[in-house]
């Protein structure tokens, strides 16, 4: 024992630095402590493991969709021409991105959208993957177009020939 | 084929793999921590004396690559601010959020505690010798307390040898931890097993004692100081024993899904003779197990000279570092690579100069040697070895 033959208050002595350590320890316990108090917000755990402001604060952010029942009031040749073919359900935002910029601008054509890369926009759609349902349109689009555009055929808002 | 590098069927959120180089060096720069630990443990607890030389080389070296060991998941997750979260509003069913906890207690508690105690006379040392922000340093690193009195440090060296007690446990949690994140994703046939963590345990034993090992071996040569043979021999007995017994976990898991042969079998039996034949049986298995398992098995079996000697060793070390990572690479990377639905592969590319890429992962394994060198500077491991060098 290292205090045999000393007193407790040797013992206590020589362990000083132990001591200044668990000090150190317990005031860094408290920090932690006291920031994470800080920081946590106020409800956090109410509905569940997240903090119930955020919906408030994910609410606020700005909206860059704007649905298509509004491009559909300005655009009406388009929408007419894709109802009539099979790309009916395909949505104008998921070929031209968000557009709420564009459409809920005072004055659309000073926020003209760029329009959609043709190369990369139709395969992403419909390029041949076996896991895809059997019936859903698919062509190996190398193969296919043999390099030209699929637009200098197919019609983007009604794609039947 | 008409997904490029995709072969049959694969679901569309398996073409591309989540997981990529960094989620492998992530597992094998942990690994590397836990072993260096346990090889200052056998010096500590088990009183391995031969091991002596290399007891502060293996703490600092564990202490290096530990602080590196998250950078790999900040790169890979991205937002490194909200990391900090996982201690703020801890998830306590999530072993993954609880990582920061094993990760935290292994840092503060184990490591820096013991590499404080054992370095405690000389900090005290050169804080009355240095001068300038130097000697500040020390100062502060004394805590205020000058006392290295016999007396005080028999206290310390009890304390150290408690802390290594814990400790030893710990570095089990840390890299059984990782193995254990692996071993229970259920859906997965290729992670899905309980030997996982064991194997990854031991895995990490024999990569941290090689690196060790070479380390040693390497800050010898460049300070020109003598390789302490009885040392490396000792060390190098380890290795060929807990490599002999994570070989033995690693066929056994092979044995017992060959044997078993479930649904899965036929998918990931095609896999390892096709995408991983290179890198799991040519590189893995036998040039970074079975020819390092060799040369360790001759340096025991037989009578060789020490020149001789410590070349296997530096091959077997360095070969041995290789084929731990090449399985880290294909427990990974192998898992990502087929189909749930066993039907289909996908395959993997690493970019280069990308936040997740070659690049990246080059600086990254650099990174723990800078800190090492700081760290030797700070707190040189060598006075006891100059002063009677081979101990
Ligand atoms: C308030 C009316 C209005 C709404 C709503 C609207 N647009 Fe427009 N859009 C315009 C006008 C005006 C132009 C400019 C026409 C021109 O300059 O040729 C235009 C042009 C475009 C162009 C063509 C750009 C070009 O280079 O030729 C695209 C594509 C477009 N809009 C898409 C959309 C989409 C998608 C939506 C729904 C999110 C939408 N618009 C909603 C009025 C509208
Ligand atoms: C399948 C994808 C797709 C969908 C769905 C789609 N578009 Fe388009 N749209 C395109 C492409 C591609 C172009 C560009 C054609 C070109 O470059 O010649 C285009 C061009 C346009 C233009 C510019 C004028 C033109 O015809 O070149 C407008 C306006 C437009 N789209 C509006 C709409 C609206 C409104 C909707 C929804 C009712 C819609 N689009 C749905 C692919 C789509
Ligand atoms: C957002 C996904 C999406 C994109 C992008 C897309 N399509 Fe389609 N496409 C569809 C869907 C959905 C159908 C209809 C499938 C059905 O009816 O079952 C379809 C149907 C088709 C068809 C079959 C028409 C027929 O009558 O047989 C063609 C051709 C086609 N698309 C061409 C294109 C071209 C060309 C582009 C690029 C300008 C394109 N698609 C972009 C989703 C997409
Ligand atoms: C040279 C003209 C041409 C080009 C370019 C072209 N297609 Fe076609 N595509 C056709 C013809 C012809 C058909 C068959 C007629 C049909 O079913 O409408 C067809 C059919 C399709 C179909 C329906 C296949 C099915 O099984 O129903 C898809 C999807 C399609 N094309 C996508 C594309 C895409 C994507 C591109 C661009 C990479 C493209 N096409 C470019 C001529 C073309």
């Amino acid at each position: 024992m290292p205090w045999k033959g000393g007193t407790l208050r040797q013992f206590f002595r020589n362990s000083g630095h132990l001591i200044r350590l668990a000090a150190v320890l317990i005031a860094g316990l408290c920090v932690f402590l006291l920031i994470r108090t800080a920081l946590i917000p106020k409800a956090f755990g109410k509905y569940g493991h997240y903090s119930p402001g955020a919906l408030d604060v994910i609410r606020q952010r700005p909206v860059s969709y704007a649905g298509q029942d509004t491009c559909v009031m300005c655009h009406d040749g388009e929408a007419k021409e894709r109802a009539s073919g099979r790309h009916a359900h395909v949505a104008c935002e998921a070929c031209h991105g968000p557009q709420a910029a564009h459409a809920n601008a005072d004055d659309p054509s000073a926020h003209k959208p760029r329009l959609p890369d043709v190369a990369n926009l139709c395969r992403r759609c419909h390029e041949k993957d076996a896991a895809k349902p059997a019936h859903f349109p698919q062509v190996v689009t190398a193969e296919h177009s043999g390099g030209a555009a699929c637009n200098s055929c197919h019609q983007p808002h009604n794609p039947h020939l | 084929m008409a997904i490029p590098g995709v072969e049959g069927f694969m679901y569309p959120n398996e073409v591309e793999l989540q997981w990529g180089l960094l989620i492998v060096l992530y597992p094998y720069i942990t690994g590397l921590v836990a072993g260096a630990f346990i090889l200052a443990s056998l010096e500590r607890v088990f009183k391995v004396e031969a091991v002596r030389p290399t007891y502060r080389l293996a703490l600092l070296t564990a202490l290096a690559f530990l602080l590196v060991a998250p950078l790999p998941l900040q790169l890979h997750l991205g937002h490194p601010e909200r990391s900090m979260e996982m201690y703020l509003t801890p998830h306590t069913s999530s072993a993954m959020a609880m990582f920061g906890f094993v990760y935290l207690w292994y840092l503060t508690v184990v490591l820096l505690l013991e590499i404080w105690l054992e370095y405690r006379a000389d900090i005290v040392h050169m804080a009355r010798t240095s001068t300038g922000l130097k000697g500040l340093i020390y100062k502060a690193l004394t805590l205020g307390s000058m006392n290295v009195s016999p007396a005080s440090r028999v206290i310390d060296d009890k304390v150290g040898y408690a802390v290594t007690v814990i400790g030893i446990p710990s570095a089990f949690l840390l890299h059984g931890y990782v193995g254990f994140i692996f071993g229970s994703v259920k859906a997965n046939p290729w992670w899905s097993t309980p030997l996982m963590p064991i194997v990854f345990l031991f895995s990490a034993m024999v990569s941290g004692i090689a690196g060790v090992m070479v380390l040693y071996m390497a800050v010898m040569k460049a300070k020109k100081m003598p390789i302490d043979m009885r040392c490396v021999d000792t060390i190098a007995k380890y290795l060929f024993y807990t490599f002999v017994i994570d070989f033995s976990l690693e066929m056994l898991d092979l044995v017992h899904r060959t044997y078993e042969a479930d649904e899965s079998f036929r998918s990931l039996n095609f896999m390892v003779h096709t995408r991983l034949w290179g890198s799991q049986v040519i590189l893995q298995i036998f040039l970074c197990t079975l020819v390092p398992l060799a040369l360790l098995a001759s340096t025991q079996l037989f009578r060789i000279g020490e020149a001789k000697r410590r070349a296997m060793y530096l091959i077997t070390g360095l070969l041995v570092l290789v084929g731990i990572f090449a399985m880290r690479w294909n427990v990974v990377i192998g898992g990502q690579l087929f189909s749930k639905s066993f039907l289909g592969y996908t395959s993997f590319k690493v970019q280069f100069a990308a936040r997740e890429g070659l690049l990246t992962a080059i600086a990254l394994m650099i990174l723990p040697f800078a800190i090492f060198v700081a760290l030797v500077k700070l707190l040189p491991p060598w006075p006891e070895t100059t002063e009677a060098p081979g101990d």
